[in-house]
């Protein structure tokens, strides 16, 4: 073909699937080849800009290691050998449904799903509780759920896409533990703008790159310490005055009084003003009938009346001798010792940093004070002409979260900024729809093994939100129901569920075995588990009759990862390009702080090979398992593929609520709650696939106490009711679990050998502690701390098959101070070896001013067995790049049969941060390449061979869209 | 005369890459395409590329400054690499001062990439000829595309917005008036080059804490009622009387 020759150009709007930002896209074919890939500037979450990973989506669409036929482990082949049968999708869909139909009827637990994403547990969740199955969730747990936990349970919300720093008004930012997050590319945007505007911007983290790099003053600090940094700011800030008072006075619970009297069987809970019991809707888990002590009359009134001004500090009698404290007290009586020379001996941060930054950051938040003329009413009734604000705003993320005491350092994050005045108002923290929702959201787990019935539904949503021991999901004995443990005694809020320890679970057979696990764009044998060498075995580990003790793995993928080898059946995903999807209310939608905004995916370029998007496959599993929701009510088909169920699904029969919000109705005018609208596809498909809905300014702000919201959000069923979500400083709530535990609660209580566990972290205050595996293991022998980072050009492992994106990371080096080096006798560019209480890895050391002293890190998942992706076995990623999560154990050292997390004990996040190690030069004689290596993967039938030498990419040739053949060419 | 070129903000860059592959992706489909990678799949995958961009680090802990620099075609006034080039492919265009190649003269002798003191040239290995940031001329006068998007690429894709496109000789455009407000500098301009790129340099903003600015009359603290003993309690009142 002539290079001259005019292309026949189409033009697409979609949604980027490079990483989970989901930026707006617009993508250009030349004869049915991706030609470009920009931002799409009409599209509210990224207006036009495009990152270096959505700009590379060409080299994931015509990717080498693209699976695209439906595979079977060979007859006789040992898994994990990388032996397959390229199958039809018929026999592929008939193996399956016969081996899940049978487990439906017997014991439905046997079927585990678990999925790498997040963005897509609203259909994912739903098969799996159709299925009956407990054993599903998504990899939360592995990741930040610390993060969603510590602040919803705080304040109602969080950061990622739940919400985020207004930067707009903000006049101070500090960003803590982050490298970079999925919701990237909005915050590099108004990043900038806030620099531009004079802003100043703190990053608080051991690690000096990505955003750090461009802020004012980078604060180094020891890994794992920031709770007690964040306590000793919270100290300084309450000490000197610094704190809103009147903010804290409405909107949070910091003048509750609460019961202090040692004696009372009461102790430690929230005073109730019984006169006004009978009032209490009985399905309303927080009512708002607390005391506050009133000055002037000197005694204890009903919360939130009128013309009082309480009290937040001090000790009071009520009138029947009962000793009371608010709440705020007690917060004050728990960060006393947390002076700054406190907190300096744990962070490595000088006293006077800490004293300093407190200071800064009270006064910004009381001096600088916004005033917007937006009037809104709160929900007591009382109208303000202005929303008001305070202009300090935070984001943090992993750094906080993955860590074995992030819970309540996220906590104590909450609370500085609930101190300061910041939440849900203009230049401090601002929600997006969904949020702000219940503390805790509505969703509750099944209560105990009962919901797990053969051939029906389960009695629960797979995963939830525990207000209380009831709310667990253990058996009679206290013991966890599900696979993972999860929302057992042993981790009772946790949330997202314990990804890292599935394996591992279900290889020992504890708490039971299962057969068959399913999994969807996870890499579990490499960068998506902990322990990764040890994982591996386990996935081909056989018991003493020659079977597998995982019998049976699904996976479910695009690309021929380190995981495929040790599937019995692979099923080829679509690209991003080639299908639908939908970024659902009912999920991680990608709304922004003025309102709801959700967005689609539709296909730019027919599936390829024989690939079908799982969803569609999910749905005729679905049809073919007879699962109810799949059926009508004569049994027959109801969905004929996976937009038909997008449009036609409804949380309930009539309900009006479906997977997404706009242009709904039988006229398409409708949003949030409306019948399902046939052409809602070629809707979204005309507006940039984007739905987005700007709230009234009298709704934007405030949304915890918003009446017009609140009302607006409840009659649009995002909620499900209008009460205020005051925010939790003393968390009642995780008081229940203690008092539990200690015997002085009727109903569940732990199994003996955790009470200690959940008496000691089930605290209503945050409270610093060092990392649980750091107080097992001889911190001694393994003084350095090791991380991971996210680099800004990679997203987990779903790059690594990307020609243009590995030319920037193509290995990953162990980044360490030259100090290091020069006290274990190495020098910058050797080989080290890299050493935990729990294994080793070999690799090359790199010499960096930019990392605290105590820390070593690497960039996260770059390091690739030999083979994998398609990539040649001498690939520098296998060759030279290595692993860290060889290190790290998914389980804490004990003694005994007993086998606890290596997690966070209130939430069950994995606690990867926590990794301690030591360094020491490798050997003279030692081969130069990375350790451990692994045989060489074979890429599986459907793949095509490697392309040789070069690779000239050129779009409207035929070259590429001609490469992978099969029945959609 | 017109001479166009980008404006680098080095206050706003945060090393994401995005120009990198962007400019990739546009160029390897246009006029100065393909952009070849060789070992795509392999060892040490190597490619051209247009711009690049530079992580380091300066100062020793806890005092680092880590910097974010991409780096492309200057586009110099008085161009090294051009007087160099034995076929005439390397030139100037006089209308708007940008530098490029001609492809069907260029013989690959790579005198262009010794001469630039810029590393802006690159060889392309399966085509043999030098290749370069044409500063998207396939787009910037493209009257196909919406005059919003006549930008270069990398001026469009950058999240940070770290990257403006102008004629640095007309001193009302945007380029000029950042160069002349926040110190618009060159790369090593003692080389004699005059590149018409320019880089931003980092503003630090300090903020000083005055010590009486801590505790205001308001301060919260004052509402709380903190007990006071009780007027039973002995005083000195009572008991001296002298």
């Amino acid at each position: 073909m002539d290079k001259n020759d005019k292309p026949q150009v189409e033009v697409k709007n979609t949604t980027c699937y490079m990483c989970a930002c989901r930026c707006g896209i617009r993508v250009t074919l030349h004869n049915g080849e991706v030609r470009y890939i920009e931002g799409n500037p009409d599209h509210p979450l990224n207006r036009g800009v495009i990152c270096a990973k959505g700009s590379s989506g060409i080299m994931k669409q015509y990717s080498p290691a693209r699976l695209t036929r439906p595979l079977l482990r060979k007859k006789g082949a040992k898994r994990g050998a990388g032996e397959f049968t390229p199958i039809s999708w018929e026999e592929a869909y008939k193996i399956i449904v016969e081996r899940l139909q049978k487990i439906r009827s017997t014991d439905p637990k046997k079927f585990a799903l678990f999925t790498g994403r997040d963005q897509m547990q609203a259909l994912t969740g739903h098969f799996a509780k159709q299925f009956g199955t407990p054993n599903y969730a998504a990899h939360g747990g592995f990741c930040s759920v610390n993060m969603a936990a510590g602040m919803i349970y705080t304040f109602g919300g969080s950061f990622w896409e739940f919400g985020g720093p207004d930067l707009e008004r903000a006049k101070l930012f500090i960003m803590i533990g982050t490298a970079e997050d999925h919701h990237s590319n909005p915050l590099k945007t108004e990043l900038a703008h806030f620099k531009r505007n004079g802003g100043r911007f703190i990053a608080i983290n051991p690690i000096r790159t990505g955003y750090a790099a461009i802020a004012d003053e980078w604060v180094p600090i020891k890994p794992g310490t920031d709770g007690a940094l964040l306590m000793a700011i919270i100290r300084e800030v309450i000490t000197c005055g610094l704190y809103d008072r009147d903010f804290l006075v409405h909107y949070s619970n910091s003048p509750e009084l609460v019961n202090v009297d040692e004696a009372h069987k009461d102790e430690g809970l929230f005073v109730r003003n019984v006169s006004e019991e009978d009032e209490i809707d009985p399905e309303c888990f927080d009512p708002l009938n607390r005391l506050w002590w009133a000055h002037k009359q000197e005694c204890a009134l009903p919360s939130h009346t009128e013309g009082i001004d309480p009290a937040l500090l001090g000790e009071y009698a009520l009138e029947d001798g009962v000793r009371v404290k608010p709440a705020f007290q007690l917060l004050l009586e728990r960060v006393e010792h947390c002076t700054p020379e406190w907190a300096e001996k744990i962070t490595g941060i000088p006293a006077k940093t800490i004293t300093r930054l407190a200071h800064e950051m009270g006064i910004m938040a009381r001096d600088q004070k916004i005033e917007l003329p937006i009037p809104w009413t709160d929900c007591w009734g009382n109208d303000h002409e202005h929303v008001t604000g305070n202009p300090v705003a935070f984001h943090a993320m992993r750094g906080l979260a993955a860590h074995s005491n992030g819970f309540h350092t996220i906590r104590a994050l909450s609370i500085l900024m609930s101190l300061l005045g910041t939440i849900d108002r203009p230049g401090g923290f601002r929600h997006r729809a969904p949020f702000p929702r219940p503390i805790p959201p509505c969703a509750k787990p099944p209560k105990g093994p009962e919901a797990v019935k053969p051939d029906t539904p389960l009695g629960g949503m797979p995963m939830g939100w525990p207000a209380a021991p009831e709310d667990l999901f253990v058996d009679d004995k206290g013991e966890p129901v599900r696979l993972d443990k999860a929302f057992s005694w042993e981790h009772p809020l946790s949330v997202h569920g314990l990804m890292h320890n599935v394996i591992t679970n279900a290889w020992r057979g504890d708490p039971y075995p299962i057969d068959t696990l399913m999994l969807f764009m996870a890499n579990m044998g490499w960068n998506s588990s902990m322990n990764t060498s040890a994982v591996r075995e386990m996935l081909t580990d056989q018991d003493e009759n020659g079977d597998y003790k995982i019998p049976f793995i699904i996976l479910c993928d695009a690309f021929h990862s380190e995981t495929t080898a040790f599937a019995d059946l692979i099923l080829p995903d679509t690209t991003y390009l080639e299908r639908h999807d939908v970024m659902s209310m009912l999920d991680r939608p990608i709304s922004d702080y003025e309102g709801p905004t959700d967005s689609v995916r539709i296909p730019v370029v027919p599936p390829t090979g024989e690939c079908r998007p799982f969803q569609d496959v999910l749905i005729e599993l679905g049809t073919r398992l007879k699962l109810p929701a799949f059926l009508n009510k004569d049994g027959s088909r109801k969905y004929k593929d996976y937009p038909d169920f997008i449009i036609n699904h409804e949380t309930e029969p009539g309900s009006g609520i479906g997977f997404l919000a706009g242009w709904r109705g039988k006229e398409g005018d409708r949003f949030m709650k409306g019948e399902p609208n046939p052409n809602q596809w070629e809707m979204y498909e005309k507006n940039n696939c984007v739905f987005h809905y700007k709230l009234p300014l009298s709704y934007q702000y405030m949304r915890n106490w918003n009446q017009g919201y609140l009302e607006w959000a409840r009659n649009r069923r995002l909620v499900r009711y209008a009460d205020p979500i005051n925010i939790h400083i003393y968390s009642e709530l995780l008081l229940k679990f203690r008092h539990a535990a200690q015997g002085r609660r009727d109903g569940r209580q732990p199994p003996e050998h955790l009470r200690e566990r959940v008496e000691t972290f089930f605290d209503p205050l945050p409270f610093y502690y060092e990392p649980l595996e750091t107080q097992r293991i001889d911190s001694q022998k393994y003084p350095l701390n090791a991380l991971t980072q996210r680099p800004m050009a990679m997203y987990h492992s779903w790059d690594s098959q990307n020609a243009w994106l590995r030319q920037i990371h193509a290995h990953n080096h162990l980044y360490l101070h030259p100090s290091v080096g020069k006290k274990n006798g190495f020098d910058d560019g050797d080989w080290i070896w890299v050493e935990s209480a729990h294994g080793k890895v070999r690799c090359i050391c790199k010499f960096s001013e930019a990392v605290e002293p105590g820390t070593i890190w690497t960039w996260n998942a770059i390091g690739k067995a030999a083979g994998a992706w398609n990539l040649s076995p001498k690939a520098n990623e296998a060759q030279k790049g290595f692993l860290l999560n060889h290190l790290i154990s998914e389980e804490l050292p004990t003694d005994g049969d007993r086998h606890l997390s290596n997690s966070d004990p209130i939430t069950g996040q994995a606690g990867w941060f926590d990794l301690r190690v030591r360094v020491y030069k490798a050997e003279d004689g030692e081969a130069a390449q990375s350790s451990p290596q692994f045989k060489p993967l074979k890429p599986p039938p459907g793949t095509i061979k490697r392309p040789g030498h070069f690779l000239a990419y050129r779009a409207g040739l035929g070259l590429f869209k001609g490469l992978f053949g099969g029945n959609n060419q | 005369m017109t001479q166009l070129a980008l404006v680098i903000d080095l206050n706003v860059c945060v090393g994401c890459s995005a120009c990198v592959t962007s400019c990739k992706e546009w160029n390897t489909s246009g006029e100065a395409g393909p952009l070849s990678d060789s070992n795509p799949y392999g060892k040490d995958p190597s490619g051209t590329f247009f711009n690049r961009v530079q992580t380091f680090e300066v100062g020793t802990f806890p005092l680092t400054e880590v910097v974010h620099f991409p780096k492309s075609c200057m586009h110099c006034e008085d161009p090294p690499c051009v007087p160099v080039c034995p076929t005439g492919a390397s030139y100037k265009r006089e209308e708007d001062g940008i530098v490029l190649v001609d492809a069907d003269k260029c013989i690959g002798c790579k005198y262009c990439a010794w001469a630039c003191p810029y590393g802006a040239r690159e060889f392309d290995e399966q085509q043999r000829v030098m290749k370069k940031c044409t500063l998207c001329v396939d787009r910037i006068y493209n009257e196909e595309l919406p005059e919003a998007e006549r930008l270069p690429a990398c001026v469009r894709a950058c999240p940070a917005e770290a990257r403006i496109f102008g004629d640095i000789h007309d001193p009302e455009s945007e380029v000029s008036v950042l160069i002349r407000e926040q110190g618009g500098y060159q790369l090593m301009p003692e080389l004699g080059a005059s590149p018409s790129n320019h880089y931003l340099p980092r503003r630090k903003i300090h903020r000083k804490i005055q010590k009486d600015e801590l505790l205001r009359a308001d301060n919260p603290l004052k509402k709380e009622r903190l007990p006071k003993p009780s007027p039973d309690e002995p005083s000195l009142d009572d008991v001296t009387s002298w």
